[in-house]
């Protein structure tokens, strides 16, 4: 079988950024999700929002010093756009919570075709767990976007029948983005693709994929 | 007269007794009350349960008191970060035990304790290990889980001024976890860069009113001036 050629990832978060409607006010999460940020228009003003109590916020300019309270969630500095807003931990979450973001963007090691997400442990017993904030993400946000890569390193399924890591929410994924699809997750069909990247074919993505595939009426080419 | 406001920082957590559970205010090192939990750990208390988002990194702040052999046990969302190699230490030796709590099941049990509720139900970690061993429950077709409130003997938080009173403004986002845990612990102390006089701090600025803080010093009172 001939190998895939996936998307980069600088192309892949440029799709996802694409996507986002003008006006959201949206979370992103570490790695992939961070890169996505980097490539929202300011003029679409997309606020973003970061778990412990900023809204609005934008990563620093060359040259620009940091600050010790103006952190992101990955503990990075960053800067206020004009209009943003602080606030305590107990409001931050309830704007997660309580359906306040309109979408929430995230990586993740596994999803089900029944929206289970896997993004906090593997499960090793020798490290350290960590669950941060993101188990409220998935619960509250109105759209759950995951961006991953369509396979681990070492060539397995990371979209699978049901995840085989310990879960961060249940029932919960909207959208999948990854290097290969850009895949729906519906509650009666499971994963239905809508986008493929140019050159991808069906079989193709079926064989890297852990479960069945639908397709949507109409897929969109994704070029790379 | 109110004054809540102490000659130095060990002073101020004078009172911290062995076996305490300290809830410690900060997000990574931003809002992280350095110079009070530097004051607690050269007071060489044991068996402390610490309450707090992350579990310190480097070797100042969180990890000074981990170091110092204090801490018995953790409470937080997320201890490891690049760094936090003196939590991850005592971790894999079985010397500290830890809970990990969703970061907003964190802040809202906290909340309920200070806001005098009980247990709660929330949506957060329903069909995950977190839910295990709780009640959970099916509400208008969605899962929940009942959480219980979670307050503390003492609160070390960091703010930007105060006055005598105790009435508190936070700097930027340093403010994370401070409003919360001076509600949730019965005893909150705080540190700040300034206190200032009665009446100084505009009403409508003030984000902790004083009635939940007992003690003020500021973070530069390592010995008294007087």
């Amino acid at each position: 079988m001939p190998a895939i050629e996936k998307l980069s990832r600088d192309r892949l978060a440029q799709i996802v950024a694409a996507d986002i409607a003008p006006g959201s006010y949206v979370n992103v999460g570490l790695g992939l999700p961070t890169r996505v940020a980097e490539y929202l228009d300011p003029a679409r003003e997309i606020v973003l929002h970061s778990e412990n109590g900023i809204l609005g916020l934008r990563g620093l300019a060359p040259g620009e010093t940091g600050d010790i309270d103006l952190i992101n969630a990955s503990k990075q500095p960053v800067q206020l756009i004009v209009g943003s807003a602080i606030c305590d931990q107990a409001t931050s979450f309830a704007m997660m919570r309580g359906g306040h973001l309109d979408a929430t963007i995230l990586g993740a090691f596994q999803v089900s075709c029944q929206g289970d997400i896997a993004n906090w442990s593997t499960g090793e017993p020798d490290a350290v767990p960590g669950i941060g904030g993101a188990m409220d993400l998935v619960a509250g946000a109105r759209r759950v976007i995951v961006v991953m890569e369509h396979v681990t390193r070492d060539g397995r399924p990371r979209l699978l029948e049901s995840c085989t890591f310990p879960l961060t929410g249940k029932g919960v994924v909207d959208t999948v983005y990854t290097d290969a699809a850009v895949i729906d997750v519906d509650r009666d069909r499971g994963f239905v693709v809508r986008a493929l990247v140019e050159g991808v074919g069906r079989e193709q993505l079926q064989d890297i994929t852990g479960a069945p595939l639908s397709w949507a009426d109409e897929i969109a080419c994704l070029r790379r | 007269m109110i004054d809540k406001v102490v000659p130095t920082l060990a002073d101020a957590v004078a009172s911290v007794g062995d076996g305490a559970s300290v809830m410690v205010s900060g997000f990574g090192d931003s809002g992280l009350p350095f110079e009070l939990l530097h004051a607690l750990a050269e007071r060489r208390v044991r068996g402390l349960t610490v309450i707090s988002n992350n579990a310190g990194t480097g070797t100042d702040g969180l990890a000074a008191l981990l170091a110092a052999g204090c801490v018995r046990k953790v409470i937080c969302t997320y201890p490891k970060s690049s760094g936090s190699n003196v939590f991850t230490g005592l971790y894999r030796a079985g010397r500290i035990e830890l809970e990990l709590v969703p970061q907003g099941t964190l802040v809202e049990r906290m909340r309920a304790a200070g806001a005098g509720l009980g247990p709660f139900f929330t949506p957060t970690g329903y069909g995950t290990p977190v839910a295990q061993g709780k009640e959970q429950r099916i509400h208008n077709g969605r899962g929940y889980v009942l959480e219980e409130p979670l307050g503390a003997d003492f609160a070390l938080v960091k703010a930007w001024q105060a006055d005598r009173w105790g009435n508190l403004s936070y700097r930027l986002a340093g403010r994370n976890f401070g409003p919360v845990m001076c509600m949730a612990a019965r005893h909150a102390i705080v540190q700040v860069d300034d206190v200032v006089p009665l009446g100084a701090l505009p009403p409508t600025a003030i984000d902790t009113p004083g009635i939940f803080v007992k003690t003020v010093a500021r973070k530069d009172s390592r010995r008294a001036s007087h």
